[in-house]
């Protein structure tokens, strides 16, 4: 209910402020020859790959096809063998943030001081962060919970303290690397509604990583898939429905006919039928 | 749940196994009429604590000193020993060897060494007790301070956090587990340090140890007084083991750190 509220709260910023983050609020991407090998195994091999700014880029693929991996390489938290990434308008990468597959929190903390972390390391007085904390908690509906600790969340409520871990630096370029496939399906519903409203909201880029169609259609403005060691690009879509979406998307034609085309398109690169 | 008294089908079994044990061997000493000296009858052994009361009390609290000294010591030490270790992999592979060293040493063999050099008295105690119970802890602290989560590592990269910071925010934190089950091992471990070290080095100075006592009353062939003093000996690393573990109980908890897996 809270995240349905925020939405549609949020929805009512939206044009205006999206307007305002296509213009110049988010990075954009340029991969150009990138490769990463592991060992003899070439996990990402001679990739181009441009984003453009305020981009929401859904990366799609089997598990062992290198999305971590090229996510890692955008984050700066691996560096590539080969290529180049650059990021205009952020040359230092200081505006990215990192969403992990499990939500990551320090057992120690309350929800605040986890929220909070990242100001903290980056030198920001405790007064100053802790109401940024604050103000982070309740974008993501957590006011009630901001006192206590991880182990007496749920498995959604933690992941929303990820996400608002990731947002209080402000990003203009947010990674996220398959962050609610451990949760159960209407708890996922529940946060991808809440992840577009923020989307909406502060118009970054957005690297969102997933092996689910479903999801990656619902959320990307562009769905890219990856072909299994460094296999490269083997498919790159638009999608084109109208924002915000919302239940009735998930129901409307032209969804199914954006999950019917990816679906093609892989089963004829991926004749196996491996694709998860 | 904790604060309901536990039911007597929790605490009736080894009660009453305790008490047909003692009744068994109380009657079966009696028959066989085996000498005292040899193996005292339970009553004798009660009658001996009862009798020596005071004495085993001092003994009990001279003996509870230097554990908790020597404990106190591997905590503080160990911790420092282990922090020092984490900093690289050329320090810890230089020096990791001589921490182990240190454990497989007999301590028995040793410990006249160490009386040479510290003399008779509650300094050499320490000494033993400290030697006997400091690796566990630098062993599981060094583990812990390793095993920091990689995610959690990447988080503090991308937040371009220091060593330094890294290390007080994250590394230590997160090793307080680990060093907690270090704890729990060291405790059983420094009082049976002390009373070795009270084997060799003790100076009668406060009257003597659990361990002087023993070895006295097997002097004096007071086999009774022998094995009142062992159970006390017993009761006493029983009791500090406890304590640990509520210290253990309390910070984990405090901290919302789980139980680590073992």
């Amino acid at each position: 209910m809270i995240a349905t509220t925020l939405t549609d709260g949020l929805t009512a910023l939206g044009p205006a402020s999206r307007a305002a983050g296509a213009a110049g609020a988010g990075v954009a991407v340029r991969l150009q020859g990138l490769g990463r090998r592991f060992g003899a195994m070439a996990v990402v091999a001679d990739l181009d790959l441009e984003i453009p700014p305020g981009q929401f880029l859904a990366l799609l693929g089997p598990s062992g096809c290198g999305k971590t991996t090229l996510l890692r390489l955008i984050a700066g938290l691996d560096t590539p063998d080969r290529g180049s990434i650059r990021l205009e308008g952020d040359p230092e990468g200081r505006s990215r943030a990192y969403v992990f597959q499990d939500a990551c929190l320090l057992p120690w903390r309350r929800v605040l001081d986890n929220v909070a972390l990242p100001l903290e390391l980056g030198g920001v007085p405790k007064a100053e962060r802790r109401e940024q904390a604050r103000r982070l908690i309740q974008l993501v509906g957590l006011e009630a919970a901001s006192e206590r600790y991880p182990d007496e969340l749920s498995g959604g409520m933690k992941m929303r303290v990820s996400l608002a871990r990731a947002l209080i630096t402000r990003p203009r370029l947010l990674l996220l690397d398959e962050p609610f496939a451990a949760l159960d399906d209407f708890t996922r519903q529940h946060l991808d509604d809440h992840l577009q409203g923020l989307f909406l909201a502060h118009g970054m880029t957005v690297v969102f990583v997933t092996h689910s169609m479903a999801e990656a259609v619902y959320l990307a403005d562009r769905v890219v898939m990856l072909a299994p060691q460094g296999g490269g690009l083997v498919l790159d879509q638009r999608v084109d429905l109208p924002r915000p979406r919302d239940q009735d998307t998930r129901v409307s034609p032209g969804y199914a006919a954006h999950i019917h085309d990816l679906a093609t398109a892989l089963a004829r690169w991926a004749p196996g039928g491996v694709v998860a | 749940m904790p604060l309901t008294p536990p039911r007597l089908a929790t605490w009736l079994p080894p009660v009453l196994s305790f008490d047909i044990l003692t009744l068994v061997m109380e009657l079966g000493l009696w028959v066989l009429a085996v000498p005292d000296y040899l193996l005292p009858r339970p009553s004798q052994v009660f009658i001996a604590l009862y009798v020596n009361s005071a004495e085993l009390g001092r003994s009990i609290l001279q003996t509870s000193i230097a554990a908790s000294a020597g404990l106190l010591a591997s905590a503080l030490l160990g911790v420092l020993v282990a922090l020092a270790l984490s900093i690289n992999d050329v320090i810890r592979r230089a020096f990791y060897p001589y921490a182990v060293f240190f454990q497989t040493v007999p301590i028995v063999a040793i410990a006249p060494l160490l009386v040479i050099w510290f003399g008779y008295g509650l300094r050499t105690i320490i000494a033993v007790s400290f030697i006997v119970s400091v690796f566990p802890i630098i062993a599981n602290t060094l583990s812990g301070l390793l095993s920091t989560d990689p995610a959690l590592r990447d988080l503090f990269r991308l937040h371009r956090a220091g060593t330094w910071t890294t290390l007080l925010k994250l590394r230590i934190p997160a090793a307080v587990p680990h060093f907690l089950t270090g704890l729990r091992i060291a405790s059983g471990l420094a009082v049976i340090g002390a009373i070795v070290g009270e084997f060799v080095a003790d100076d009668y100075s406060q009257g003597g140890g659990i361990g002087t006592l023993v070895l006295v009353s097997i002097k004096e062939l007071k086999t009774d007084k022998v094995f009142a003093a062992v159970l006390m000996a017993s009761l006493l690393g029983l009791v500090f083991f406890a304590l640990v573990n509520l210290i253990s109980r309390f910070t984990r908890r405090h901290w919302h750190i789980a139980e680590t897996r073992e």
